[in-house]
């Protein structure tokens, strides 16, 4: 079946969420950020200054966009069908996203992925997965 | 101190709509109330607790004492999403244990279904504030598919089937067919359910809970007043609460938060999964109930498919009969919140007050169980465990 792509709403919040901004300017540049704590150096999803696991102080750092397929559902009672799933990223944490670019009826868990920008309405590419 | 005992539910009103445009949601709020109330043999002018959650409009309970013009020395509007009436229990017996309150009401309310809600289906944003919008809302979570990618990693892991799932929904209908406020009253099969058409994969229309209008109270009161009113006996002997997250992105979707929620009240009740008569359980899709089965201990980890097949949920036929008022599945889910009537219905058979089509024999041990927020994500389970006296 033919891929089609949905549209992506932007809703970024920069104003309200100003820690945020790096992330948002590094999708804009073609970056994947991921955060990282510079005290137990355990990478967390999603984004945030306060290390997650020990609050310790946390840094950007660029992710290498590869990772596998935890679970994944593709959402049939839409306007245009898409998958949403969980990667288990190669840095070590799993985050929500797209499975995009390929037969939505080939997913399988533990399929290996990369990272692929697609265009969102309104604000930078939205970082999303493709089968590798 | 323990809570066991320390409080009775002497009161239970489910709203009979399943669709109110004519009705404002407090109407429905207070109406409950009133049913309530009715249902204990008490008066408004008794009720010195109120308790709510995200349902109830305004700033948290206030608008609703004041609509009621209830006179109460104690509020609480803690709010985990379908699973707060359960918690609602289990703080009505804190506050009632700590003198703050003696008659506590617990009221949800709501209208999804007037509304237009595309409940299941339709991503929702939130507010900008919360933390994870930015990162999760772009890729459409919308409430099934949340639900879906559990049920899609349940089976990677554990080899459960549609079909299995399947059981679940048709043990429901034929509960519902009893029930004449149901919106879905035909028994369905196996074969019915997985030939639905597809939502979010592996979840077919019929794996879904209905989108209903409604609502229902609850009024919780200390031993001495309990029995001093002229209802059956049901007591309070076992509560948790617990919530589950992302955990930083160490994610597993396999349990639910029932695995926390579960072992305070099985300890605070002194009994085991295996003592309980009839259990209400979450059912907002048939891959909640599942879940909660084994993580409540009913069977063991992994076995829920096994156990919820062949009708092992049906009442008068199988050990576990469940939602025998047909559940979210098949009768209501007022304001996408299903835990006020999970308690409703295991009251109703702790008094011998179910359908006697499916009313459980000798029933004197209950459980009901929520789940709020969701699976997928970030969620609460809450437990509360019923004995007839």
């Amino acid at each position: 079946m033919a891929y089609v792509q949905r549209k992506i709403e932007f809703v970024g919040t920069p104003d309200s969420n100003p820690e945020t901004k790096p992330y948002w300017d590094g999708c804009a540049a073609g970056k994947f950020l991921l955060s990282r704590c510079t005290k137990c150096r355990k990478a967390h999803w999603y984004p945030r200054p306060i290390c997650p696991f020990c609050f310790g102080d946390c840094e950007w750092v660029e992710a290498s966009g590869k990772g596998k397929i935890y679970t994944f559902s593709v959402m049939t009672r839409a306007p245009t069908p898409y998958a949403i799933g969980y990667v288990t990223l190669e840095e070590g944490p799993s985050m929500m996203t797209n499975l995009v670019d390929c037969d939505l009826a080939t997913l399988k868990i533990g399929q290996a992925v990369k990272l692929k920008f697609v265009p969102s309405e309104g604000g930078p590419p939205i970082p999303m997965f493709t089968p590798a | 101190m323990s809570l066991k005992g320390a409080g009775y539910i002497v009161g239970a009103y489910e709203h009979p709509t399943r669709k109110a445009p004519d009705k404002s949601v407090t109407l429905l709020h207070a109406e409950c109330a009133k049913g309530a109330l009715e249902d204990a043999g008490l008066t408004k002018d008794d009720v010195d607790g109120y308790f709510c959650a995200g349902d109830a409009p305004g700033l948290g309970p206030l608008s609703m004492v004041d609509y009621m013009n209830l006179k109460c020395r104690h509020v609480d509007s803690t709010d985990v999403g379908g699973s707060s009436y359960q918690v609602a229990v289990g703080h009505a017996l804190e506050s009632i244990a700590a003198g703050r309150c003696s008659i506590a009401l617990i009221t949800l309310a709501g209208r999804p279904r007037s509304e237009g809600m595309a409940t299941g289906t339709a991503p929702r944003a939130g507010s900008p504030a919360q933390p994870e919008v930015q990162f999760e809302f772009p890729y459409g979570p919308a409430t099934a598919n949340m639900y879906a990618m559990c049920a899609t990693r349940h089976m990677y892991q554990y080899g459960t089937t549609s079909e299995q799932l399947a059981w679940i929904k048709v043990a429901a209908s034929h509960h519902a067919q009893h029930n004449p406020h149901a919106m879905l009253r035909d028994v369905v099969t196996v074969e019915d359910v997985v030939k639905s058409p597809m939502v979010a994969s592996p979840l077919h229309r019929l794996d879904c809970c209905v989108i209903s209008d409604g609502g229902g109270a609850l009024i919780v009161t200390k031993p001495e007043i309990a029995k001093s009113l002229k209802r059956p006996l049901v007591k309070v002997i076992g509560v948790g609460e617990a919530p589950k997250h992302q955990a930083g992105g160490d994610i597993d979707l396999t349990y639910s938060a029932a695995r926390w929620s579960g072992p305070p009240a099985w300890e605070m009740a002194g009994i085991k999964p295996s003592d309980i008569k009839y259990a209400s359980i979450y059912d907002s899709f048939t891959i909640t109930v599942l879940m909660q089965i084994e993580d409540l201990g009913f069977c063991e980890k992994g076995q829920g498919g096994k156990f919820v097949s062949d009708g092992n949920l049906i009442s008068g036929v199988g050990k576990l009969p469940f939602n025998t008022d047909g559940g979210g599945l098949c009768s209501n889910h007022p304001a996408n919140r299903g835990g006020i009537t999970k308690i409703i219905e295991a009251v109703r058979q702790l008094r011998g007050e179910a359908h006697p089509a499916v009313q459980v024999k000798n029933c004197d041990l209950a459980l009901a169980h929520g789940t709020g927020g969701s699976l997928g994500t970030r969620h609460c389970g809450s437990t509360v465990i019923l004995e007839r006296e």
